[in-house]
């Protein structure tokens, strides 16, 4: 059996809420809150990134696992917004949790499924017998241009899985992967906002590799939407994972345990995966999860997971992720936003 | 923090790697080449406890250019858990929630940057609990 040995996941405590955004650039924000039906989104403090907020998760994942680090045998993290253009996150996150130097790291990037990337790699070289654990991380503190509709959603956040055969909570039952050129969102080399094309971004794109993805997963494994307890789909707002899971046949009391958009906002490689981890925080044993991500360029991955009575042991081993969305926030205006963020150019 | 240096403490700035004595017990963080206590150069690499509770604090409202645009920002000793005792910034704190004994916990943080093309230098600081 491989699947989840071990989850972790973090939210930095920053938050700004969707009025403060749009009062800055003269916008309704109750027409943006229907729309989006998000109400306020997560920022990183001025000392978290990828490597950071991946190195939380990491460490949380590992109390959760209780593994000797050591024998971890790959990390892999997928992001958007990886610090470095060269120099792989995961060769700082392994010397802060004490893992290597036998092992091999990489960065992924794939929009908002590079984390579901990291994921499949972690579990196929487990489950292929080359080593004997794997992390996947995604995470990632994305930027929406000022006053472009994403920076309403754009948000920080990550989460880790630690693939193993033993002691698994969550086993990987099934996997299926969707890919197509898509042009609906990309960042040039050097760029530091990305562009999208906004008419590619929701049929075309978003939908169709959701749903294509996720009806090969049910054809594959010959279940229905019925016998899932639970369903995560990637989370640019509030509306479009709820669209997608009604197209599949999935019901809103389904994505009801992963649907932490609303007061989290998009955190692109963290989004679906962050998801899955609030959901295997309230989990029971025996319950089937269905998850597919998206990543605009385009592409989606999607897991069946089947949660094991080991779950109970681990779900108390570290903070949940509904406990850092609810509590101990710390609200931001617009223009500490700005500032925390980078947008502000500075005479240094 | 020049790249040479920083790339030498990561051991202690990432992982809260410490110099126990072979001899005496001392535990010295950072780590020391001769043991304060008993001269003894033997050591044994301990890694400390992340949570322990606030001594001390102050606030800086006027840092070095290199922490431009980062003040006000708390600075304190802990006490970890095992007794050893180090100064931190301490992250996402209001300041009015700050008191002397408060417990907290060491999380991983970026420190400072080598300038705009330079190294991103990461370490540890503390958080309430
Ligand atoms: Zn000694």
């Amino acid at each position: 059996m491989v699947g989840i040995v071990g989850y972790g996941s973090y939210l930095p405590r920053y938050r700004i809420k969707v009025e403060d955004i749009a009062k800055q650039w003269g916008a309704d924000p109750e027409a943006i809150k229907r729309g989006l039906m998000l109400y306020e989104k997560t920022v990183p403090g001025q000392d978290e990134d990828t490597i950071t907020i991946s190195v939380e998760a990491a460490r949380y994942a590992l109390q959760r696992a209780r593994i000797n680090p050591q024998e971890i045998g790959a990390v892999y993290i997928g992001s958007e917004s990886h610090p470095y253009a060269v120099k792989p996150s995961a060769t700082v996150l392994i010397d802060a949790v004490g893992i290597g130097p036998d092992v091999h790291v990489a960065s992924f990037e794939f929009a908002c499924k590079a984390g579901t990337e990291a994921m499949y790699v972690a579990y196929s070289l487990v489950k292929a017998g080359e080593m004997k654990y794997a992390m996947g991380i995604g995470a990632d503190t994305s930027q929406g241009a000022p006053g472009d509709a994403l920076e309403y959603s754009a948000s920080a956040g990550g989460a880790a899985f630690i693939m193993g055969n033993e002691n698994v909570v969550a086993e990987i039952l099934f996997t299926h992967s969707y890919t197509s050129d898509t042009p609906d969102f990309w960042r040039r080399e050097h760029e530091f906002y990305p562009r999208h094309a906004g008419r590619f971004t929701g049929e075309p794109a978003y939908f169709k590799h959701i749903v294509n993805a996720g009806k090969a997963l049910l054809e594959k494994s010959k279940m229905k939407p019925s016998d899932f307890k639970h369903a995560v789909f990637h989370m640019p707002n509030g509306k479009f994972p709820q669209m997608a899971g009604r197209q599949l046949g999935f019901t809103k009391e389904q994505l009801e345990a992963g649907w932490i958009i609303p007061w989290m906002g998009n955190t692109y490689s963290g989004s679906s995966p962050t998801g899955l981890t609030a959901i295997l925080d309230v989990a029971n044993p025996g319950d089937l999860i269905f998850m597919v991500s998206f990543g605009s360029g385009a592409g989606s991955d999607g897991f069946i997971f089947k949660v094991t009575d080991k779950i109970k042991d681990v779900q108390d081993k570290a903070v949940k992720l509904r406990d850092m969305l609810d509590n101990n926030k710390i609200y931001l205006d617009y223009g500490q936003y700005a500032k925390y963020r980078g947008k502000i150019i500075l005479n240094v | 923090m020049i790249t040479p240096r920083y790339h030498r403490e990561i051991p202690q700035r990432y992982r809260l790697e410490a110099g126990k004595c072979q001899k005496c017990g001392e535990v010295s963080f950072p780590p020391r080449l001769v043991c304060p206590n008993c001269k003894s150069q033997e050591f044994e690499t301990v890694r400390l406890n992340d949570e322990g509770k606030l001594l001390t604090y102050t606030i800086i409202r006027v840092a070095s250019d290199k922490f431009f645009g980062t003040t006000p920002f708390a600075v304190g000793i802990v006490e970890l858990n095992d007794g050893v005792k180090l100064t931190t910034q301490i992250a996402d704190v209001d300041f009015d929630q700050l008191k002397i004994g408060q417990k907290v916990k060491l999380v991983f943080r970026k420190i400072q940057d080598e300038g705009k093309s330079g190294l991103h230098c990461y370490g540890y600081k503390a958080v309430l609990v």
